[in-house]
């Protein structure tokens, strides 16, 4: 399987990312950059990795939102391609349009940067079937913007829709209804603050991280 | 000609930063302030000489970028040059 990471200036978890790609895959992932207009033929899955991406200027991820291989991945993610992002790439995701709501400042205002404990809400879903129902994960997290906000009807809907994949045992950073990664309608776009791809290897701390790419890509 | 771009968290959104700042003001014994909204100013210089036309190009700029509508209002004021 080929799969891509989308690297945006100040982009700074796209390594971690291609290793867990390659560990994953067996096969090197496409670096893509930002400024490409149309992404290489054959891509099944797209990470969007965490950073700075410019900066944070304006607002976390909007700038990188805007940018051309992102409305590449927006069009072909409407037919179906899988896209995953992580703390910045969910931002992007959201500022973007192919997730709903919008990460804000952290409620306490600090940034955040500690191994968190998230509880797996369903694993009837393309990116945690290889999970256990019910069971706690930790992936670490980093972030100063990711306080997710929606109104109360887009809350509903995913909570009706099953949308929420991961809730977060101690909210870090005043998430509505503690969540901490949604999909989109189709089930194909994800996006969560922590960060699953620093979760891959024992020598990391944890490997927790490694059933929800072996979700995605088992189907693909 | 410019335009001021006015951006804030739109009324029952979660403002963390105006909150710290209405804290620390009364702290400082301003302890008439019940409340602080933190928002942005986006100045742009066009090149535009149409009033109308630029705040409707300003208006989209606000749409395509300088905005999240999911969180944000946005207050567009244009200044022509005296």
């Amino acid at each position: 399987m080929q799969t891509a990471v989308i690297r945006f200036p100040a982009s700074n978890c796209d390594r971690d990312a291609a290793v867990a790609l390659e560990k994953l895959t067996g096969r090197k992932p496409l670096i893509v950059w930002h400024r490409e207009t149309e992404l290489p033929a054959g891509v099944g899955f797209v990470v969007m990795p965490g950073g700075f991406s410019y900066g944070d200027y304006l607002r976390s991820g909007a700038i990188a939102s805007r940018s051309p291989i992102v409305q590449d991945i927006k069009a072909k993610s409407e037919r179906g391609l899988a896209v995953a992002g992580f703390c910045n790439g969910f931002q992007i995701l959201t500022e973007a349009g192919m997730l709903p709501g919008a990460l804000m400042r952290n409620k306490n205002l600090k940034f955040v940067c500690r191994p968190e404990r998230l509880k797996i809400e369903t694993t009837d879903s393309r990116f945690t079937s290889k999970y256990e129902k019910n069971s706690e994960v930790i992936f670490p997290v980093a972030h100063h913007d990711g306080n997710y906000f929606a109104d109360k009807d887009v809350i509903n809907r995913l909570e009706k829709e099953g949308r929420i994949l991961f809730r977060y045992a101690e909210n870090p950073n005043g998430s509505v209804n503690d969540i901490a990664g949604i999909v989109n309608e189709g089930g194909n776009v994800f996006g969560m603050m922590p960060h699953p791809e620093r979760a891959i290897d024992p020598l990391h701390g944890g490997t927790d991280g490694i059933n929800l790419f072996k979700s995605i890509l088992e189907t693909l | 000609m410019k335009a001021l771009v006015y951006i804030g968290l739109k009324p029952g959104v979660l403002d963390p930063q105006g909150r710290t700042i209405a804290r620390s003001l009364n702290d400082l014994g301003f302890d008439e302030v019940e409340n602080a909204f933190q928002g942005k100013i986006i100045e742009l210089t066009l090149s535009s000489t149409d009033t109308e036309a630029a705040e409707a190009r300003v208006k989209a700029m606000c749409e395509k970028l300088l905005a999240n509508t999911v969180i944000e209002n946005y207050r567009i004021e244009i200044v022509t040059a005296e």
